[in-house]
Parts: structure tokens; sequence; C-alpha cells
């Protein structure tokens, strides 16, 4: 029978014998399961309690003769103190605790990030409402558009602007990637084969600007790159020196680029680090000591072994930057437009919200695609390896 | 232990000075006696002054802290039990939904909140909006932090507590929470410093109604640039180097978290 359930099943049980159980008689809870003239659910996996006494056995299975369960209590719960719990009672417990911690979170993300990303897959097959908004799915009856519809793929693949513009999302991250990259490598070396007594310091240290907030660091890039600061002087000067004529550094894809490296450098240098901190100096030494030069120390060993570091930062810049709409509306100019701007635009500029789904479907399809790409070159390499 | 090369050591303070200098300026120049971002003028408390006297600006960093402070907590209770459960019963689905809405492009995040809560749910976009997709966004990290130092602990301390008679509960408040409380707490705070930063989700997901300091800042940068930008960027610098020392002093993790 159920009776020897540690007091701290309780609030999982919901029972009759909830508040209490363990302070009241293990017989007074069966007593109450047989007074609404149900079973103890917990009857059919409980294991008899090795624990009791064999009267307290019977005294169970005979409630009608619960006068004499008082003296018989102390002891129980004394024997029971002196053993340890029977494991499936344990089952019991974790069953209800599994639901418990499970479900709010699983629920939460449900209801708020997969009901709506489904939604929008269903409305990038819809048509725009007359306000705004989507159109409805059953028709209203005034003969307004409803139902489901190809168009809005048909519209992003009729024209070849969508496809320039996708295309120029891609190489800007391509580029914004690779530049993290050369500029993560040593900071990264730096930090993972220097002292180790430095080595949270600098972490930290790279960690900070990244805390700050991105719109502030890209405001930064406007100060420096605008006309009349300092920076934007000098290389106007030394093109002037060239004979060549003043540039706008401000408002161009080169600042849109600074500003993309700038706000996602932390991304690559962390992972790189973690890597490389890993690496054992031993193997360099074993490859110095074949005969190994520096920079085949570096090709040879080094790299190859950095290359998960290197996916992982590469994965956590070009991803972001393929969604980003706000430095290219801060620093670039009408014509450095990205995908992110173009889907920002259906959403609050020209209200066309089953269009920017379709553009949203196209990005999130692009990500999908290249992690399913990034696991597959992971894998071949493994398998290489 | 192997000597660095002078060329790493310069190109790694290259890199620094590039992550760096851009936020001095930022600095420097909220003090400023200028109207332009451009050559030093004197030193001035004007922008901090206008900053304080600027009552949108305080309406907002009242909605920021709000939203940061409902959001975070949400974010944490729900985010621990999300990285318990993965750690503890490795659920099939749980792990997929907890990284995704980190992993995304955050515009996607944001749209797709967007159309949820005025197609499918006709709310008002304000500050429960904003506090929902804050907590969507937030569960993903503080999971991620619980997550990784549970799994840096012996498994023996929970047999030996079950083998003591402690219950599930009985274990988790007194050996499994005490040992995690560091990793909530880094988890928190880095959930605090995402939403009080976060621009793009907040910005699809606030409406007209509400701003946030990071709305207010971006409306001012796109109309009209004066310094009292830097001033905010400055106060709000402090409190996020503030808020990211004392998560990194709690938690180990949170350094690998934050990456």
């Amino acid at each position: 029978m159920s009776r020897t359930r540690p007091p701290g099943f309780l609030p999982t049980l919901g029972k009759g014998g909830q508040g209490g159980f363990w302070r009241h008689s293990a017989g007074a809870t069966v007593d109450t399961y047989l007074l609404e003239g149900k079973a103890p659910s917990l009857d059919t996996t409980a294991l008899p309690t090795p624990t009791l006494p064999a009267s307290g056995e019977g005294a169970v299975s005979s409630p009608a003769g619960g006068g004499g369960w008082e003296g018989e209590r102390g002891d129980s719960s004394c024997t029971r103190i002196s053993q340890s719990p029977p494991p499936p009672l344990f089952q019991r417990g974790e069953i209800s605790a599994k639901w418990a911690i499970t479900a709010p979170p699983t629920l939460f993300l449900l209801v708020f990030f997969l009901a709506p990303a489904l939604i929008v897959v269903l409305a990038s097959f819809q048509y725009p409402g007359e306000f705004g908004g989507l159109a409805p799915l059953t028709d209203p009856g005034d003969g307004g558009e409803h139902g489901l519809t190809l168009e809005n793929y048909l519209f992003f693949a009729s024209d070849w602007l969508f496809a320039e513009i996708l295309l120029r999302s891609f190489a800007v991250a391509a580029a914004s990637t690779l530049i993290c990259l050369i500029l993560a490598y040593p900071v990264a070396w730096m930090i993972a084969r220097g002292p180790k007594k430095h080595r949270n310091l600098l972490v930290l240290l790279v960690i900070l600007p990244f805390a700050s907030n991105f719109l502030i660091r890209v405001y930064a890039w406007m100060i420096i790159l605008g006309p009349q600061a300092a920076f934007a002087l000098a290389v106007n000067g030394l093109l002037g020196a060239f004979g060549l004529g003043p540039v706008s550094l401000l408002f161009s894809p080169f600042a849109v680029l600074v500003g993309m490296v700038y706000v996602h450098l932390p991304f690559m240098i962390l992972p790189l680090y973690t890597n490389l901190e890993k690496h054992d100096p031993v193997l360099l030494d074993a490859a110095q000591d074949l005969g190994a030069n520096a920079w085949q120390r570096f090709w040879r060993v080094t790299w190859p072994l950095s290359l998960p570091g290197i996916f992982s930062g590469s994965a956590l810049v070009f991803i972001p930057v393929l969604g980003m709409f706000a430095i290219p509306d801060i620093l670039g100019g009408t014509r450095d437009m990205l995908i992110g701007n173009l889907i920002k635009d259906q959403f609050l500029g020209v209200r066309d919200w089953p269009f920017g789904a379709t553009l949203s479907i196209v990005l999130t399809l692009c990500v999908l695609g290249l992690a399913w790409l990034a696991a597959w070159a992971g894998k071949a390499r493994r398998a290489h390896a | 232990m192997r000597r660095l090369p002078v060329w790493l050591k310069l190109a790694a303070g290259f890199t620094f000075a590039f992550l760096y200098l851009p936020l001095l300026v930022v600095v420097v120049y909220s003090f400023n006696d200028s109207r332009l971002n451009a050559e030093w003028v004197g030193f001035t408390l004007d922008w901090y002054r206008a900053l304080f006297a600027d009552e949108e600006m305080q309406l907002a960093a009242r909605n920021s802290l709000f939203i940061a402070l409902v959001s975070s907590l949400c974010a944490t209770f729900l985010g621990t039990l999300a990285g318990l459960a993965i750690h503890r019963y490795n659920p099939r689905w749980l792990p997929l939904l907890v990284i995704t809405p980190v992993a995304m492009p955050e515009i996607l995040l944001g749209v797709s909140l967007l159309v949820f809560f005025i197609q499918v749910l006709h709310l008002t976009l304000g500050l429960l909006s904003v506090v929902l997709a804050h907590i969507s966004f937030s569960i993903g990290f503080v999971a991620i932090i619980v997550r990784a130092r549970l799994a840096g602990m012996d498994e023996g301390i929970f047999e030996a507590a079950r083998d003591l008679g402690a219950s599930p509960w009985a274990t988790f408040r007194l050996v499994t929470f005490p040992l995690i409380l560091p990793a909530v707490v880094a988890g928190f705070l880095m959930a605090f410093t995402l939403s009080i930063d976060d621009f793009v989700i907040t910005f699809f997901t606030a409406g007209v109604g509400v701003s946030t300091l990071p709305l207010q800042i971006y409306s001012m940068i796109k109309i009209a640039v004066t310094p009292e930008v830097n001033a905010v960027s400055t106060l709000l610098m402090l409190l996020t180097l503030v808020l990211v020392i004392a998560a990194s002093r709690m938690d180990k993790s949170f350094m690998k978290g934050g990456a």
C-alpha cells in the first residue's frame, strides 16, 4: 500500500491525504480513499512497503479495525526513517515532477514562439487586408479577397530586384564574417596563449563593449564616419593628395560593413577563444620537434583544430547579419537596403503583411539551409578525420 | 609557455582599440559643449541636464526598467525550469524550442510576434506584448546558462540526497537549487541586460504608444542627433557595465553562455 511515501511527495499527489498526510496516520489516508469510494491511484505501482511492521499491513487491509492504529504509527515512522525508501515510489514522484518542470517552458514557447512562427507561414499564403493586416481566410460576403494564394511567392520570383537584395544580404554577411574572423583570430589566440591570470580579464574586456546597447555602438560610427569628423577629414585629405575626389564615408556600403563587423565581432572572438584554449600546447612542441616552422605549425596544427570554433563563430556572425535592418537603416544609404529592411518596410511601412511574411519565410529557409549545410559539413569533416 | 610574436600582440591590440575607441568617442562627446559631434569645444554637463529634463526620455527609461524586470523574472523562472528539464529528462522537442528563438535572426521573431499579437490575440500592442516577446527570447539564454552549470555537477550529490530519504522537491530545494543559484542569478542578469538592450523585437512589438530607451535612442539618431544621445548612451553603458561585471562574478558559464 501507499503509506510510506516520504513527506515531500505530498505536493505532487493532490489526492485525499493532502496537507498533513504524514502527520496523520497512514491508515487515515487509506480511510479517506475508501470514504470517497475510489481506489487510491497510487496502488497500481506502489510496492508494499518493507518498512512497515506486518501488523500495519494487516490494519490497512481491514479498515474496520481502525481503532488500534494509534500505537503503531510511531513504530512505522521510526522504522521508515532508518531505511531508504523503495525506488518505484520515486518514479511516481518523478513523473509528476517531470511534468511540473517541463510543461511551463514548453507551453510558453509553443504559444509565444511556435504558434507565431506557424502563423507567419500561413500569412505568407494569404492576401493583404484592405487596411493592412491580413485578408480573411473565409469569404466575408462582400466579395473581398480571401482564402489562400501563391501570389506572394510569385511576386517574389517575378522581380529580379528581390533576388538582388537577398544576394546583397548574403554578400554583406559573408564579408562581415570574413573580416570578423581576421580581426578575431589574433585576439582569441592572444587570450588563449597568454598568461592564465590575464585570461578572465581579457575575456571580460571582449564582452564589455558587446554588452553596451548595439544602437550606441552603431551611433559611435555615425560620429566617427560623419563628414566633419577627424577620421573622414583625414581619409578625404589622403584621397585628395592622390587627386581623388572627396567621398562620403557615412551612408555608404563601407559604413554598413564597418557597423556590422563592429557589432558582431565579440560573437567571433568568444567561440574561437573557447576552442583555442582547449588546444594542447604539446602538439605545437611536437610539430616543432618534427621540423615544422611557425607557419606550418599554425596552418597544419592550430588552424585545422580551430575549425569548430570558426564554424560556430561564423554562424553567430553570419545569421544575425543576414537579418539585420537597423545598421543599414542608420549607416547605409537608400541603395544599401538588405532583406531585413525590405521585411521591416512590408510590416511597418507599406503594410503588405503577406509579402513581408513571404520574405520572412525566404529568410528562414536561407538560415535553415545554412544550418543544415553547417551540420552536414561538420559531419563530413568528422567522418573524414 | 611559448612567447607570443610581437605582430600578434599588435594585431590583437588593434582589435581591442577597434572595440573601445568608438565607445570612448561617444563618452567624450557627451561632455562636449557643442551641438555637433565634431570638434572639441569645451567641457559641459549640459547634455546630462537636458537628459534629466527630458520627460519622454524618463518615461522611456521607466518603461525599459519595468519591462526588463518583469520579463527577466519570468524568463528566469521558465528558463531555469527548461534548463533543469533538458538536463534531467532530455525531452525531445524542448531543446529545439529553447534554442531556435536564440539562434534565429531577431527580425523573424519580431514580425511573427507582431502578426500573432494583432491577428490572433487581437491584443493592443503595448507593455504586455513587449514583455511577452522579451520572455520568449530570454528563456533560451537562461536555460543555456543553467544547463551548463548542471552539466558540470556530480550526479552523485543528487543520488546521495535521495538515498538519505529526500523527496524530489526536498532534493531540489535543499541541494539542486542552492547549487545552481549562481547560474540562475547570472541568467537573470543576462535576461535583464538583453531586455533593457533589445531594439529589434521591441521595435516590432511595442506599437505606437510605448517607448523604451533603445526605441527613444533610435528615433533620436534617425531624426535629430544631439549629444543628448551621447549622454544617455554613456549612462546606459555604465548600467550594463555594472550588470555584466556582476553576472560574470556570479557564474563562469556566463562567459560562455554570453558568447
